[in-house]
């Protein structure tokens, strides 16, 4: 599949609309009001200062927490309420912020643990590793080894996770979200932690990924010159509010995001 | 199996190979995971389509085919395949920056270039407006070059399928014939030297020089068609077209390509190389991590490890070599073997290693007995480029830690008055390209060649020995004999020290500049609670100056013991702030420290060091992986060592 151009996706299909949605702790509002949507095949970047409200945006689009107010609709279909287990089963993944791995299981074993949804066979059949169990788990193997190799970590495979340097945690998180094939990959500060060198890798997968696979992807991001590099639109909070919406020109360009991040003088 | 007459190019010898050898495996590829081979038969059918494809793309006779990136099947036939076209390949070293691969592929007049991945894609294109001959960019791995501009950009899948159609045409008997038109004096392949002065020469060398070579050096160590190798070193490195191009395709043996280069360990353990080839630093780094992670290990191990070490220390290396040892020892030896140095060996991936080779740069002794010692035959070579590799390298049985061999099969050495050492060879080069008067200043009239290596040849067993390079070799204000690299190599066994650098020539005594090793000190470091940030950080640490301070008494002990040597004993050192890097032009990208640039670059460190100061403030630029630049800046503190006079040694001894 070719990635898109920009009037392409300026044109395209709508595979996530938010509409509306507030989110708020006790008397704490995390997110008031916010509505926007993500095309098929774009790079959608969330930014804003510390507090803004974008986690909690991608934990309520992932259905790990339920908003008060506010509809989404994901691939035609409209909900208030879903489970994290229902949004992945219907194709969307994710990373976090901060690396959450099985860190006494090898890099290998982890993006397995990606597969398991696409994994029909019952527990028994896979114990016994006969029949279709086998060539289930073969088909799933070849595809985590496609992973593995775009992600060029094939010499960490058998490694433990927890022993790995940072950096490549994340990058073997990556390999789990990709594993499950997603229509829409959430990445939380991907390069969160890194020096410029993983950065500069980490943006190379991201945009080949988009690219190779076709996979949606929306992301947080601190790094401005990252997010003005990757990203096809960029959807810009504050204090839970949304200030801006547009491609990164127009975003750099607005008044109100040069407020929210250089402060205003009154 | 030895060519005959008749297949005197690589192509006629795949078509030769693809007939005795068809089952047999020719190239393995490890790929998502798994290894897949290539027969001989297969391999004659891949570089046949890529050859058609190439001829399609206009590659012709006396075109130059650059080939960059790393240790891929694929890349490996377009050699051949550049080759049975007439067409000579130009493999480049895949870390270059754009600038040095543009000065080669201009200088080569390159037309097409096989490329391993994006990465190298990016490379050419942002230096493409420069190179006017370029026509066309294959690359081999196709991620992320889907939306590039494919008017001059093809996968090499793509170039197959076309060269596939011309097949079911007239292709056979065209390619056939064209490589019936190839000769033995040839060019087949330039390759280009990093040089530690000045821009890279081109290495012109004909199917002659290497086939001959190849085939002679198959000879002095019995190699044949069951062995294994790993290709892991620079495409661009003659040891490389040696070892996993021009040997197989005369022997007929099987080249395994890695996973990746973080992976070359774990392949080579899989595969269970036979014959290996690696420059001294590879077993150097070995031996550091083995010594590291011992350090870490449980009390019992560490303690039958440090025991068994020692034992193999003593015996290992006269078991090695035939000689008469007592029966005890064998059997502690055997022991051992099954304890320690057999698990140690599978380890390090070297439990089926007939035959080791190193080369390159001369080997800190220590580390070869070690290798010796647990029982890999590991052998020294000299060789050059110039030289289609082979000059000298060490017969079994014959096997020294301070001589680099007897010169190989058809080999002529000799050693000049000025102390340089020069070879007449089969496998001597044809010139440098484009080059007539640097040809002419290597080569003499009657054949021989200048290696600009100062050497020996031992009196007692008539190898040769390097003391360093020719131009190095200097003497102290006082007369004292100063070999550099002499020096740096004994500092370098430490596996604390990664680089060392020695100052003398013309100057009253002896300095040098320390690089730590990061792996080994920053285990140290951990084990000792010793907190740091940053390389730099660590470098300056006093501890590590402590530490470090007595690795250089050691060596001026072991100086003091040598006569010749006793006068150029260490006075003071430094620890530099930085990694020496070949992207700042410090180190080649063979690793050789380029001595007089450093001097230039650390112009107020080599200040300091004569002037008696105690510190220096030093501000160097360094370039980054994507070519830009930045400045490091550091005070860098100078530590004094007390000479070990040479009577107080052997009063000790006495």
């Amino acid at each position: 599949m070719r990635a898109p151009t920009r009037q392409q996706i300026a044109a395209g299909e709508v595979l996530l609309s938010v509409d509306d949605v507030s989110l708020a702790f006790g008397g704490v509002r995390a997110v008031t009001g916010v509505s926007f949507d993500i095309r098929k095949g774009e790079i959608r970047a969330i930014i804003g200062p510390n507090g803004a409200g974008k986690t909690s945006m991608l934990n309520v689009i992932n259905g790990f927490y339920q908003p008060q107010r506010g509809r989404i609709t994901f691939k035609g279909q409209t909900r208030s309420r879903m489970r994290p287990y229902e949004a992945a089963l219907g194709g969307i993944a994710r990373t976090f912020q901060n690396v959450a791995l099985f860190k006494g299981m090898t890099a290998l074993d982890n993006i397995m643990a990606g597969r398991t949804l696409k994994m029909q066979r019952g527990f028994l059949w896979q114990v016994l590793r006969v029949g279709p169990a086998l060539s289930e788990e073969m088909e799933n193997r070849l595809l985590v080894e496609q992973i593995i190799d775009f992600l060029k970590i094939q010499h960490i495979r058998k490694i433990p996770v927890g022993k790995l340097p940072y950096g490549l945690q994340k990058r073997v998180e990556l390999g789990r979200a990709l594993a499950m094939e997603p229509d829409l990959l959430l990445l939380d500060e991907p390069m969160a932690g890194m020096n410029i060198e993983e950065k500069e890798d980490m943006c190379r997968y991201i945009l080949d990924l988009n690219e190779h696979f076709g996979t949606t992807i929306a992301l947080i991001e601190h790094d401005m010159g990252v997010v003005m590099d990757l990203s096809n639109r960029v959807l810009v909070l504050d204090h839970g509010v949304k200030i801006a919406d547009g491609t990164p020109a127009e975003v750099q360009a607005d008044r109100a995001v040069i407020d929210a991040y250089l402060g205003v003088s009154h | 199996m030895a060519p005959s007459t008749a297949e005197d190019t690589f192509p006629k010898l795949l078509i030769r190979n693809a007939q005795i050898f068809a089952q047999r495996p020719a190239y393995r590829h490890k790929d998502l995971g798994i290894w897949r081979a290539w027969t001989w038969s297969q391999v004659h059918e891949e570089v046949r389509a890529l050859a058609l494809g190439l001829s399609a793309l206009g590659l012709k006779r006396g075109d130059k085919l650059a080939i960059i990136g790393g240790n891929r099947p694929r890349l490996y036939w377009s050699m051949c395949a550049a080759q049975s076209l007439g067409a000579a390949p130009v493999p480049i070293y895949a870390d270059s920056v754009a600038e040095e691969m543009a000065f080669i592929l201009d200088h080569a007049e390159v037309t097409i270039a096989v490329v391993e991945d994006q990465e190298q894609v990016d490379k050419i294109l942002s230096i493409s407006d420069r190179l006017a001959r370029l026509s066309h960019v294959i690359y081999d791995e196709p991620r992320g070059l889907r939306n590039y501009d494919h008017t001059r950009l093809n996968w090499i899948d793509d170039v197959q399928k076309l060269g596939r159609e011309r097949l079911a045409a007239d292709g056979k008997q065209w390619w056939e014939a064209s490589v019936g038109e190839g000769k033995g004096s040839d060019l087949a392949v330039i390759l280009y030297t990093s040089g530690t002065t000045g821009q890279p020469k081109g290495v012109m060398l004909t199917f002659e020089n290497l086939i001959v070579s190849a085939v002679n050096a198959n000879r002095f160590d019995n190699l044949g068609r069951q062995e294994d190798v790993i290709a892991y070193l620079p495409l661009a490195w003659v040891g490389d077209h040696m070892f996993s191009y021009a040997q197989p395709f005369t022997a007929g043996f099987c080249v395994n390509c890695p996973e990746s280069p973080e992976t070359v360990a774990e392949n080579r353990r899989e595969i269970g190389a036979t014959y290996a080839f690696a420059p001294p630093r590879t077993y150097e780094n070995l031996l550091t991590l083995t010594m590291v992670r011992m350090e870490d290990a449980s009390r019992l191990k560490r303690a039958a490890f440090n025991y068994f070490i020692g034992l193999a220390r003593r015996w290992g290396e006269k078991i090695l070599n035939g000689e008469k040892v007592p029966l005890h020892a064998r059997l502690m030896y055997r022991l051992g073997d099954l304890l320690v140095y057999g698990p140690l060996r599978n380890r390090l991936g070297v439990s089926r290693v007939r035959l080791a080779y190193t080369a390159g740069e001369a080997i800190g002794p220590e580390i070869f007995r070690f290798w010796r010692s647990i029982g890999v035959n590991l052998k020294q070579l000299y060789g050059q480029t110039e030289a289609s590799v082979y000059v000298t390298a060490q017969p079994d049985g014959e096997i020294y830690a301070d001589t680099v061999g007897k010169p190989n099969i058809d080999v002529d050495v000799k050693v000049a008055e000025t102390g340089e050492v020069l070879f007449r060879s089969p496998g001597v080069f044809a010139g440098y390209y484009k080059e007539p008067e640097k040809t002419a200043e290597t080569k003499t009239p009657d054949g021989w060649v200048r290696t600009g290596d100062a050497g020996i040849i031992d009196a007692k067993t008539g190898h040769l020995k390097i003391i360093d390079r020719a131009k190095d070799v200097g003497r102290l204000n006082d007369g004292t004999l100063f070999a550099p690299k002499y020096l740096e190599n004994k500092l370098k066994f430490y596996p604390n020290i990664r680089e060392a650098v020695a100052f003398g020539d013309k100057r009253d005594f002896v300095c040098v500049m320390l690089n730590i090793d990061l792996t080994a000190v920053g285990s140290w470091a951990e084990r000792n609670n010793v907190v740091y940030g940053s390389y730099q950080e660590l470098a300056a640490h006093p501890l590590v100056y402590a530490m470090l301070a007595g690795h250089v008494a050691e060596v001026n002990r072991s100086l003091a013991q040598e006569p010749a040597m006793a006068g150029a004993q260490i006075r003071r050192f430094l620890i530099l702030h930085k990694e020496l890097d070949p992207d700042d032009g410090e180190i080649t990208r063979t690793q050789k420290v380029r001595r007089r640039f450093i001097a230039e670059r650390y112009a107020p460190l080599l200040t300091a060091l004569y002037s008696g100061a105690s510190e220096a403030d030093i501000a160097t630029e360094v370039t980054f992986e994507d070519g830009r630049k930045g400045v490091l800046s550091a005070r860098v503190k100078i530590r004094d060592v007390s000479p070990i006079p040479a009577s107080a040694v052997l009063d000790k001894a006495a």
